[in-house]
């Protein structure tokens, strides 16, 4: 069975150790957080000047001034934090972030990533902090469906789609598995559970290695 | 006496020019100068390039200045959010103009400014479509692109208390966009929730000091935000 929606974000969060400061992407990557339990110490940096994210507040708790770069309302944990932009993204583009996960349209087995823009005429592509995110954390994780709904694979041998980062991406968690982006390509570090190998691979445009 | 605060939107948005540059501070909802938005679109300046991180959303405040026909050019970073109709009419019959910058490099831009340095050196974008026309340089082994600052004529800013001298606190993610732009323009508008009195402010809680800072206004928002 592949891994469902909440299963992925449980898979990357049990890779996270105490310590790290994370910024998760919008979408599927946000979920990650709450399968990080808090005496596990992970600092959640928000591209808008959030440091230290708690999980989101009971719904007569909601404070209008505080959210997260997904806009929605969270709270700040004992030990959180507030900067203005510049320094919210000199602290991502200086290398200060331990991981950020993105989602993806496409990782190639170099670790391009392409996630913003699904052709060179996007009526209106939105790059948001992705392209800072991707240059300057320390690690770039992918999680993302291994194939579009339409079938196509997203592990590719070269992007197709306009890229957000170059040879950037180090780990990428799918619906079918968890595989490393390394110098010989895409290696599988596990798969879901009842997934084969041959399945894999058959849902992926790109060579899957083992590390045996 | 210095006292920067003024006593009627139309004192404050006073003399901005047709084809002025504008930042409009805010991130979503949050330490949106809303009042001064509306203002300006009272205020009647057009032919106005816009900086903001979203393209406007429904069609208020920015998305109606923008359908108004007002704005020549948006330079953002998110223009494509879940209610950016305008923008998207807008764009898709030619009727305006898009700078796409990533988040971070649209903030350094203009701390730039404020920093008096022309240009930077970073590795966002550098091999991206962001990247075309761009002076691409390495240092020490990996390439980076020339960014230019990014200066400008107003700033619309929110912040959340402000004295007569025009020193600025924030409210917690209210801090966003608005420090930095506060810093890179000419003239700064910042509306405020709160009016101090001089030597009220906790100088280790001002952000921005009145240095940067020429007019502010009182806008109470009322509930749930005070």
């Amino acid at each position: 069975m592949p891994y469902s929606r909440a299963e992925m974000a449980a898979r990357a969060a049990a890779d996270i150790p105490e310590g790290w400061v994370v910024n998760l992407g919008i979408g599927m990557p946000t979920a990650i957080a709450d399968h990080v339990p808090l005496e596990r110490e992970v600092i959640f940096q928000s591209e808008n000047g959030v440091i230290g994210m708690g999980p989101a507040p009971a719904p007569d708790a909601v404070n209008p001034w505080l959210i997260n770069a997904g806009k929605q309302a969270i709270t700040l944990r004992p030990g959180g934090s507030y900067v203005h932009h510049a320094d919210s993204f000199a602290m991502i583009r200086g290398g200060h972030i331990d991981l950020c996960v993105l989602g993806g349209f496409e990782v190639a087995e170099n670790g391009d990533l392409a996630n913003w823009a699904t052709s060179e005429n996007d009526s209106a592509p939105a790059v948001g902090g992705a392209m800072d995110l991707g240059a300057g954390a320390k690690r770039l994780w992918v999680i993302m469906d291994h194939s579009t709904k339409d079938g196509r694979p997203k592990l590719v041998p070269e992007c197709g789609y306009p890229l957000t980062a170059l040879r950037a991406v180090t780990r990428v968690y799918t619906n079918l598995g968890v595989f490393d982006v390394t110098p010989r390509g895409f290696v599988v570090v596990d798969l879901a559970p009842g997934v084969t190998l041959e399945q894999a691979q058959a849902a992926s445009a790109a060579k899957l290695h083992t590390s045996t | 006496m210095i006292n920067k605060i003024v006593q009627s939107m139309a004192d404050a948005l006073a003399g901005i020019k047709d084809g002025s540059t504008v930042l409009i501070g805010g991130f979503g909802s949050v330490g949106q100068p809303d009042a001064l938005i509306e203002a300006l679109i009272e205020q009647g300046a057009t032919n106005l390039t816009c900086v903001a991180n979203n393209a406007g959303t429904g069609r208020v405040g920015l998305a109606k200045l923008m359908e108004l026909g007002r704005v020549r050019k948006i330079i953002c970073s998110f223009p494509r959010s879940a209610n950016s109709v305008v923008f998207e009419e807008l764009y898709k019959a030619g009727k305006i103009e898009l700078e796409i910058v990533p988040q971070g490099t649209m903030a350094e831009r203009m701390r730039a400014a404020g920093a008096g340095i022309p240009a930077f050196y970073t590795a966002t974008a550098q091999g991206t479509l962001l990247a075309r026309g761009k002076e691409e340089r390495e240092f020490d082994g990996r390439l980076y692109i020339m960014e230019r600052a990014l200066r400008a004529d107003v700033a619309l800013i929110e912040a959340w208390e402000a004295d007569r001298w025009g020193n600025l606190t924030y409210k917690d993610s209210g801090r966003n966009f608005n420090p930095v732009m506060a810093m890179a323009a000419d003239t700064t508008i910042a509306q405020v929730q709160h009016i101090r009195e001089l030597g009220e402010l906790d100088p280790e809680r001002v952000v921005t000091p009145g240095l940067y800072v020429q007019r502010v206004v009182q806008v109470d928002r009322g509930a749930p935000w005070v």
